[in-house]
């Protein structure tokens, strides 16, 4: 190689910057609206009663700004400065930068406004609707041949570990997003989950365990890889154990993820086998944070100075905190505590804020003095960014474990003659003064980001901005492959990049096998005939539920815990939901759980929910939902009905030929029925300006929570 | 409402972790085992990527 000619060529800093800029502001813009519904469950009248800005709506809009916008332009950042400088080597192509660039903010726009306007898929983290999901797949493709493209331009021979990270990271955020958006468009900017109930919660929650772990995780330890060795000027501390963590997580994640389900079909020594495997891989995870703090021994004193390096050491410890808590959360005995209460978010902030949230500050302040050819601009500001951001952690993260345990006991608390000792009401005023504090965590965060806004870009403005950075390397000289003669085996190995590729497909491959039983599951249902679709007006009401978000605060998910069939009924089961495209379990309990809210046991008058959504703090006093005033206006949309009746159709929903062609007059009569019920009662409603009219939207939302649970009522007991 | 019940009733359905089981555990082994055989000068080489 070295009687090779030096090659001159220029890293593309500029795409960095756009991204670094990119990654600030949607991060700011993120938290902030993580702040405004933080402060909405304490004072719900600053949603200013406006549809756009209600819970329901912002919530997605957060949690999609923060997953996909913050890291996820932080993620191209870091790509894009490392994968240059790993390969020695400009990014293949100017253009398809720029492509992936400018397409990534417009899904990011497109996001945001869709999302407030009300246009969900309903399906957490994956709610945006099929057009947008079509463009996602198209810019991350961009991406991909971006990528692969400069790997094989490249001029280093060998791959470094962050770059097996990114790669193992696109292969499989293909894969899920792909298999989870499966849709059925109804009309530009509606759709309906191809997978119904059980099945689709099945897929759903595949992929939002896997986005974790692909999208927030495997990125963000390449860019770890890369970043802390750059920042404390040393490698890592072992480079085998960092090869182990990256095959030990991807297999954590696919492989052990769906196969919990189907463990115990397994025989006894695949079993044995399995469980070993399983133990053998949580060390690596926890060997990955102990690599990333071991590359700082020696150096510990320059971790008291350096503030690139304070955030980092936090964010990895934070990894190591949440990836230990995480396996912890998924035993059995745990997860019925935790699971529907704030404990959840508890653990998903010390990710986000600690993890991801620091990793990419200390990037930042890492990143732009270097890039802008000069130091920061004050120290001091830094540091007290990472101390406020600190406190914010803490703050927000203790009074959510605190809080999220009570909700849990007092939840399943009997007196002693046996009977729930508290109404859900109680848990919610007595979460209030919790969520209080944490929005002061979240401020403080938030307040420690802008500082850093406003630093790094005095930074910039006095240093000067190197677009095209110049290099010089050799180039590599090509394998030559004599044909025939050898084994395949090894002209794969000559090529590290096929070797590769090939085994992140026989693990994408593995991922699939293992979901395959998912996709058949549908047939092994049992039906339960009582079960009938959804009236048309009941489906028009669902979406307007999907549309509101209501699936944010309230499951639709019983589970068979005395604490539970007490307090809402007889427990779910899964020939209940074979209509439901998509499912809507939920996954917090703010509200009370909703599966049976028409049931004998729940069951309320057309007026009691009439005036609840009206106004909820006038009828249940201390109450934290959202009023749906703009409900009783909007009218309900009739005209839409046969193209999404068909598509139930289509999807399998037993629709028959008459229900079909005259679905919007059955759709009327029903409305009808309510509407003249509540007639009787009318000096009691709450009224809005248009009073009491048939074709409000409420009324069909009314239908579809009198409908929740009341299959399995209507069964005569034996 | 278990889940497992439902995947269990589809008949054959061990054959489906049983091949990824397998197919990881290869892998999986195979990376272990050329991790841990690779040469002290190439892992030099390759940590020290970042710094150059
Ligand atoms: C910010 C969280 C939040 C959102 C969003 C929300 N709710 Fe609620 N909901 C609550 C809380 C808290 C309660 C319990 C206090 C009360 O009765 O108002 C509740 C109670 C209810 C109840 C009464 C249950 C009962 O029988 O006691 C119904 C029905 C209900 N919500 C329906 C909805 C619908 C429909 C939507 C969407 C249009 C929605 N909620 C959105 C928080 C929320």
């Amino acid at each position: 190689m070295e009687n090779n000619k030096l090659e001159k060529f220029y890293y593309d800093n500029n795409i960095v910057k756009h991204f670094a800029i990119a990654t600030a502001l949607w991060g700011a813009v993120g938290m902030l609206v993580g702040l405004i519904i933080a402060l909405q469950l304490v004072f719900p009248f600053l949603n200013f009663n406006i549809a756009e800005t209600t819970y329901g709506r912002l919530r997605p809009l957060h949690t999609n700004a923060v997953i996909f916008a913050f890291v996820g332009n932080g993620i191209f950042m870091g790509v894009y400065y490392s994968l240059q400088r790993l390969l020695k080597a400009r990014m293949w192509n100017d253009t398809l930068s720029k492509i992936h660039f400018w397409g990534w903010q417009l899904i990011i726009v497109l996001a945001a406004l869709t999302l407030v306007l009300g246009y969900t898929t309903g399906k957490e983290y994956a709610e945006l609707e099929w057009p947008i999901d079509i463009l996602i797949t198209l810019i991350w493709v961009v991406f991909g041949i971006n990528m692969f493209g400069t790997i094989l331009t490249r001029r280093e021979r060998h791959l470094y570990v962050a770059i097996w990270f990114f790669i193992g990271t696109w292969v499989t955020v293909a894969m899920l997003h792909i298999v989870n958006s499966i849709e059925l468009p109804v009309s530009f900017m509606k759709s309906y989950s191809w997978y119904a109930g059980v099945q689709d919660a099945l897929v759903q929650w595949w992929y939002g365990h896997n986005a974790v772990a692909f999208f927030l995780t495997t990125p963000y330890l390449g860019i770890m890889y890369y970043f802390i060795p750059k920042a404390a000027n040393r490698p890592v501390y072992s480079y085998r154990l960092s090869i182990i963590h990256f095959w030990a997580l991807i297999f954590i994640y696919i492989w052990a993820g769906p196969h919990h389900l189907l463990y115990t079909s397994l025989p006894d020594w695949a079993q044995s086998l399995g469980t070993v495997f399983s133990i053998m891989l949580i060390a690596p995870s926890w060997g990955g944070m102990i690599n990333g703090l071991l590359t700082l021994r020696g150096a510990w004193d320059r971790v008291r100075e350096d503030v690139v390096l304070k955030f980092m050491v936090v964010a990895v410890t934070a990894y190591g905190m949440a990836t230990f808590e995480g396996p912890m959360l998924s035993l059995k005995n745990v997860n019925a505590i935790s699971h529907f209460t704030d404990w959840t978010i508890a653990h998903v902030h010390v990710g986000a804020l600690g993890w991801n949230g620091f990793l990419t500050f200390g990037v930042l302040y890492w990143l732009v003095p270097k890039m802008w050819g000069t130091t920061l601009y004050s120290k001091k500001w830094a540091s007290w960014h990472f101390w406020i951001g600190t406190l914010g952690i803490l703050l927000y993260a203790i009074p959510m474990y605190w809080a999220g345990w009570m909700q849990s006991s007092m939840w399943k608390e009997f007196t002693p003659e046996g009977q729930l000792q508290y109404q859900f009401l109680d848990t919610v005023k007595f979460m209030r003064p919790f969520y209080a504090i944490r929005s002061v965590g979240g401020l403080l965060y938030l307040v420690g980001a802008l500082l850093m806004v406003v630093n790094l870009w005095k930074t910039a403005k006095q240093g000067n901005f190197v677009p095209e950075e110049a290099a010089e390397a050799p180039q590599l000289i090509k394998n030559v492959i004599v044909k025939g003669k050898e084994h395949w085996h090894r002209v794969v190995e000559r090529k590290p990049f096929t070797m590769l590729v090939l085994s992140l497909v026989l693990v994408a491959l593995g991922g699939m096998i293992e979901m395959i039983p998912t996709f058949m599951v549908k047939e092994n249902i049992p039906t339960i005939t009582a079960v009938k679709p959804y009236t048309p007006l009941e489906l028009e009401g669902r979406d307007l539920y999907i549309r509101e978000g209501c699936y944010t605060c309230h499951s639709q998910m019983i589970r068979p815990f005395r604490s539970e069939t007490e307090r809402y009924g007889e427990y779910s089961k899964a020939g209940e939901f074979v209509y439901d495209h998509p499912f809507q379990w939920g996954s917090k309990r703010t509200g009370p759980d909703l599966a049976r809210e028409g049931g004998d046991k729940l069951r309320r008058m057309n007026s009691w929910h009439y005036n609840h959504m009206m106004d909820p703090g006038s009828i249940s006093s201390g109450s934290i939902m959202p009023a749906y005033t703009w409900m009783f206006e909007n009218l309900i949309d009739y005209e839409c009905l046969p193209a999404k009746m068909k598509a139930m159709k289509t999807l399998g929903v037993p629709y028959t030929d008459d229900e079909l062609n005259n679905c919007i007059s059955l759709a009327q009569l029903q409305a009808k029925g309510i509407y003249d019920d509540l007639k009787k009662d009318e000096k009691n409603l709450l009224l809005s300006e248009d009073g009491l009219q048939q074709d409000h939207e409420i009324i069909a939302l009314i239908a579809y929570l009198q409908r929740l649970g009341t299959d399995i009522a209507l069964t005569p007991k034996k | 409402m278990k889940f497992i019940h439902y995947l269990e009733s589809i008949s054959g359905v061990s054959i489906y972790p049983m091949i990824s089981l397998l197919l990881f555990t290869t892998i999986f082994s195979y990376v272990l085992f050329t991790t841990i055989r690779m040469k002290k000068k190439e892992i030099d080489e390759k940590s020290h990527l970042p710094l150059d």
